[in-house]
């Protein structure tokens, strides 16, 4: 004879569940890696598999043996961890350092927190931003893109990315159309051919990822729509004014790792706000650092820099921001 | 496109599996207890004692508080006693038993099928009528009628909603009697409007149920004054103030009772009670419920008498199925599970669901993600999340602030909830203290 | 440079000259005995006596100016006499208590009849149904008194599902018997030697429906009422409730209930050797 159940209504659960969620995350995040493997091949391969392994070790570890709590490594969040972690170094980075960022991620930005759900800086970019600061040399040397059966070129070569041919140009005060034909054409920036951290190279992949989290319901459009329009107007703006110095804003769009922050790593639920006021806020704050960053920062790419900023104002943005209430308008 | 409110609301699948089953009048039980409190508010005083002979529609307790209700036989038979039984609540409560004898009916019952359209009592009196047959909200709230159509004053209504929304999924119990019943339902609209003084009334339903609101759009060509409104298909539509943002745009402000905007909404249901009391002068004693789940046998719609036990209408739907893990009285969303399977039907059972074990296991619960979904959802514009962490932290005044009475337990956040945490269980603990706190703020 | 020196300096005193008159006008006059008072309570900052901190108690004291209503349950008669001392008063001497747990409806004397799914919070359980086993009026076993206990004095048996009071670490603050929505636990007088005799159920029901969900229940019978020579047991809504200022602890009642629904604490064991197995049980639980 079963026991009847008494629980509270409702008595219906809705499919969603945060595994979900997390392999959604690695499924729409596939395309991006298949592009990176084609371009920098096994160096590629090899960073990724390192570094979901590392995350899921430190991990099991520190949940088994220093907090003596439950494993949560089930869930996924590792994985996503991990897999956007390695999007976000150049594909020669020597394997410890990979391990290195791997600790710093987990470790640092999400067990010391208090584990899932209470980290307040994306893990990911904690990770790879701690890794550029320490190592600044390897962090920096772009390995040229060359797809998987192309011929041959020495493994050596390197080269810079659009954004720092762009950002080293200017500083040496040439204008844009003199740059012109040193920075990749569009449609390979599209597709990826050109020097950057492996994941984040391809925008068409990166793009067809994030239809899949629109499809599937894991992100909305609030901070992805604000960061890009922000970054759009802004640069834009710039643009109209003195087309000279300042780029097109479709070159903003597709370049550095804009595509990949802003659907993958800006949309983070446990470190972005939860009200849709609180999002459109994030996202134009993001966007608005980035493009200072920039222009006239020190460091020719900012999408980190600017989500982890916003990521420190989230708790604020929750306090400021709540949702419209039903019914409030009319109480005066 | 169609209507529908703006706010929150989620889309659980419907699974309405008795929607195409004709209402069936279930054999009188050998036996009915009649708990003394059925409706919102003040239990019924007892005007019957052991071994009293009763008819069914014969007074047996008598509402006395101004927000309370008379209660009626359903059966005829001798009062066995009044006990403690065991009721939806699931604790024991005061309840009338009465052992069945035949089925005789008071004869001030108009027991014939013809339908009688005109209504020749005015207002008040049509209000007096409800309050002697003891009719009650049927869409689950139970609030007496009565109460419903005294506008309080200062306050005017100019528009009575009907409710055949039926968002809840699997229950069925108002799609059938729209179909069977809708000229009913029909003149007791007209009835509801004339008590309450106002020339307009809308009729609200899903536009899951196409049949009823074909049907029912045919017919209120006839009645002056009456309009069908189709409805996008979205929970939790059947809550008072989603029905009226959703039909008239007007939000009722947080905290107060439709009234406030000009609108009285009443379900289906309580309309076919209405037309039954005041035209054919029998009080609310059976009513239809759905007997459903996915592993019961024949799912239906059942017409029951008032107080007959659950396991009858089981019984009559194909029996217990042998892998049941939760009896849920009303529907998955907000219904409450059932401790015995000899709880009576009383006036607010719409329904009666049997779950499988499997799919009545809560999943497993994990710690909150902040993705923001129970805000993305929250009908009434709150924030779940942040209401349960302040209630388990015992901030009862800052739950205050944020809107917590304002929540109506639609329960559609721990239903989006990835993580699977029992939101609406701390709520809920929450509107209890903070309600407490500001009742004693009040004596003080 | 010198400009720098004598710019800073100036600063320096005229903000020492504000400070020091606002430190003059916004002056609190405080009695010192609020200082001194609050010096020899426990800080706990329980709530125990009623109000919200040790601070707040030292306040009100000194300000009442006298001892009635005041009581620190967890300092107990030392603190409240060195109180009373610091107040120059005399002090009540209280009669120790300790947190009492009525309800041994436990897996075995009272097994489920449905399983609950939901929050860990009785509160919210009661409010839902009458509990796992049935019994309207016995312990739901979901932590509510654990965690309101600032002490750790009271953690839940994992066999029995009911809590249980650690005698030494308990302070009487009464902090569980607020956080029960059935007020299962009671403040009962310590005793001697710690000796307790109590009703371990509160079940208002007739006798035989609470026999249905638990036979441990008390049915109401009276007959520890007829055996009591001091009338310290009285029989109300079917539940027998023993008087402890009143107690003598002669245990005569003890084994005349027929559902053995009467405890008795830290007593030696009897002779009869029949009971001796229960009685060890309900040791335990208390």
């Amino acid at each position: 004879m079963i026991l009847p159940t008494i629980s509270g209504s409702p008595h219906v659960h809705g499919e969603q569940s945060i595994q979900k969620i997390m392999f959604g995350v690695v499924i729409a995040l596939v395309p991006a890696f298949f592009v990176s493997i084609y371009f920098f091949g096994f160096d590629a391969l090899k960073l990724v598999v390192v570094s979901i392994a590392a995350c899921l070790l430190f991990e099991y570890l520190i949940q088994k043996y220093l907090i003596k709590g439950v494993v949560t490594i089930n869930d996924g969040s590792a994985v996503v961890t991990g897999l956007l972690l390695a999007f976000n170094v150049p594909s020669n980075l020597p394997v410890w350092i990979m391990i290195v960022g791997a600790f710093v991620a987990i470790g640092i930005a999400k067990m010391s927190y208090g584990g899932i759900g209470k980290n307040i800086f994306n893990p990911a970019l904690v990770g790879r931003v701690f890794l550029l600061l320490s190592f600044p040399v390897q962090m920096t040397s772009w390995p040229v893109a060359k797809p998987l059966f192309a011929e041959k070129l020495t493994d050596a070569i390197t080269g810079p990315t659009p954004l720092g041919i762009l950002k080293e140009g200017l500083d040496e005060g040439r204008t844009i159309s003199e740059l012109t034909s040193e920075l990749p054409t569009y449609v390979t920036e599209l597709l990826g051919q050109h020097g950057g951290s492996l994941g984040e190279v391809s925008a068409i992949a990166l793009l067809l990822g994030a239809f899949y989290l629109f499809y599937r319901r894991i992100i909305s459009w609030h901070i992805p729509a604000t960061y890009l329009g922000t970054v759009v107007v802004f640069s834009g703006i710039l643009w109209l004014i003195n087309p000279g110095i300042y780029i097109n804003p479709l070159f903003h769009l597709v370049t550095g790792g804009m595509m990949l922050g802003v659907f993958f790593m800006a949309t983070d639920m446990v470190s972005s706000p939860m009200s849709a006021k609180g999002m459109l806020v994030f996202g134009f704050g993001a966007g608005l650092i980035t493009m200072l960053i920039r222009v006239w920062g020190a460091y020719p790419e900012g999408v980190s820099f600017a989500i982890l900023i916003m990521n420190a104002f989230t708790p604020l943005i929750n306090k400021g921001f709540k949702p419209k209430r039903f019914g409030e308008i009319l109480k005066t | 496109m169609l209507k529908t409110f703006k706010l929150g609301g989620i889309h659980p699948e419907e699974i309405k599996l008795s929607s195409d089953q004709p209402i069936d009048v279930l054999p009188v039980p050998k036996k009915v207890f009649i708990p003394v409190s059925q409706n919102l508010g003040a239990p019924s005083k007892v005007l019957v004692k052991k071994g009293d002979i009763v008819k069914a529609g014969q007074l047996i307790a008598k509402g006395e508080a101004f927000i309370s209700s008379n209660l009626h036989s359903s059966v005829s038979g001798t009062v066995m006693k009044v006990d403690k039984v065991i009721d939806t609540s699931g604790y024991k409560r005061e309840a009338i038993v009465i052992d069945v004898d035949g089925d005789e009916w008071d004869n001030t019952i108009d027991r014939s099928e013809q339908i009688k359209r005109d209504c020749p009592l005015s207002a008040k009196e049509i209000i007096e009528k409800l309050k002697e047959m003891g009719i009650v909200g049927l869409g689950g709230a139970t609030f007496p009628s009565h109460v419903k159509l005294m506008v309080p004053d200062g306050k005017k209504a100019d528009l009575l909603i009907i409710n055949g929304v039926e968002c809840e999924p699997y229950l069925t119990s108002d799609h059938r009697v729209m179909m069977e019943k809708g000229e009913e339902i029909m003149i007791g609209t007209t009835i509801l409007m004339k008590g309450l003084g106002v020339k307009k009334a809308i009729i609200g339903i899903e536009n899951n149920k196409k049949d009823a609101i074909t049907y029912l759009t045919d017919l209120a060509d006839k009645f002056e004054g009456t309009k069908v409104q189709t409805l996008k298909v979205k929970y939790p539509q059947g809550g008072e103030k989603q029905l009226i943002k959703a039909l008239t745009n007007r939000e009722v402000p947080s905290g107060k009772l439709p009234i406030e905007v000009g609108c009285v909404v009443n379900n289906v249901g309580t309309a076919l009670a209405v037309y039954e009391a005041v035209q054919k002068n029998k009080p609310l004693f059976e009513r239809v419920v759905t007997v459903t789940g996915k592993s019961v046998n024949k799912p239906a719609n059942f017409l029951v008498r008032v107080g007959t036990p659950i396991s009858e209408l089981i019984d009559q739907a194909g029996g217990l199925p042998q892998d049941t893990g939760k009896i849920i009285s009303g529907g998955p969303m907000m219904g409450k599970a059932l401790v015995s399977l000899d709880t009576p039907v009383v006036k607010g059972t719409s329904g009666i669901l049997l779950m499988t074990d499997r799919e009545s296991k809560r999943v497993v619960v994990q710690t909150c993600i902040r993705c923001g979904k129970c805000i993305t959802v929250c009908p009434m514009g709150l924030e779940p999340y942040l209401l349960s962490n302040l209630i388990q932290h015992e901030e009862l005044e800052d739950a205050e602030k944020e809107g917590i009475m304002d929540c109506m337990e639609c329960g559609s956040c721990q239903y989006t909830c990835p993580s699977g945490r029992p939101l609406l269980d701390y709520i809920r603990v929450g509107k209890n203290r903070v309600g407490q706190m500001i009742r004693n703020r009040g004596k003080k | 440079m010198i400009f720098a020196v004598i710019s800073l300096s100036a600063i320096g005193i005229v903000s020492a000259i504000i400070l020091f008159f606002v430190a003059q006008k916004f002056k609190v006059i405080e009695d010192p005995k609020i200082d001194s008072v609050e010096g020899v309570l426990p800080g706990a900052n329980c709530g125990g006596c009623g109000y919200p901190g040790c601070r707040n108690f030292a306040e009100e004291i000194v300000k009442a100016g006298n001892m009635d209503g005041f009581y620190c349950p967890v300092g107990g008669n030392d603190v409240m006499s060195k109180v009373a001392g610091i107040l120059g008063l005399e002090a009540d001497m209280a009669e120790p208590q300790v947190a009492v747990v009525r309800c041994n409806g436990t897996r075995t004397n009272a097994p489920k009849k449905v399983e609950y799914d939901g929050a860990a919070t009785c509160f919210f359980a009661h409010n839902l149904y009458s509990g796992e086993s049935g019994c309207p009026y016995g312990c739901l076993g979901l932590d509510d008194c654990v965690v309101a206990c600032n002490f750790d004095a009271i953690y839940m048996d994992e066999e029995t599902g009911l809590p249980v009071v650690i005698e030494d670490k308990c302070v009487a603050c009464g902090a569980c018997v607020e956080a029960c929505p059935r007020d299962i636990i009671e403040l009962r007088n310590v005793g001697k030697k710690s000796k307790r005799i109590y009703v371990c159920c509160i079940n208002e029901e007739k006798g035989g429906v609470a026999r249905k969900n638990c036979s441990v229940a008390c049915i109401g019978c009276g007959k520890c009422v007829k055996v009591c020579p001091f009338d310290a047991i009285t029989l109300e809504n079917n539940l027998a409730y023993i008087d402890f200022e009143k107690c003598k602890l002669c245990r005569k009642c003890v084994p005349v209930c027929p559902t053995d629904a009467i405890h008795e604490i830290n007593f030696p064991l009897r002779k009869v050797k029949e009971d001796s197995s229960e009685k060890e049980v309900d040791k335990v639980v208390v």
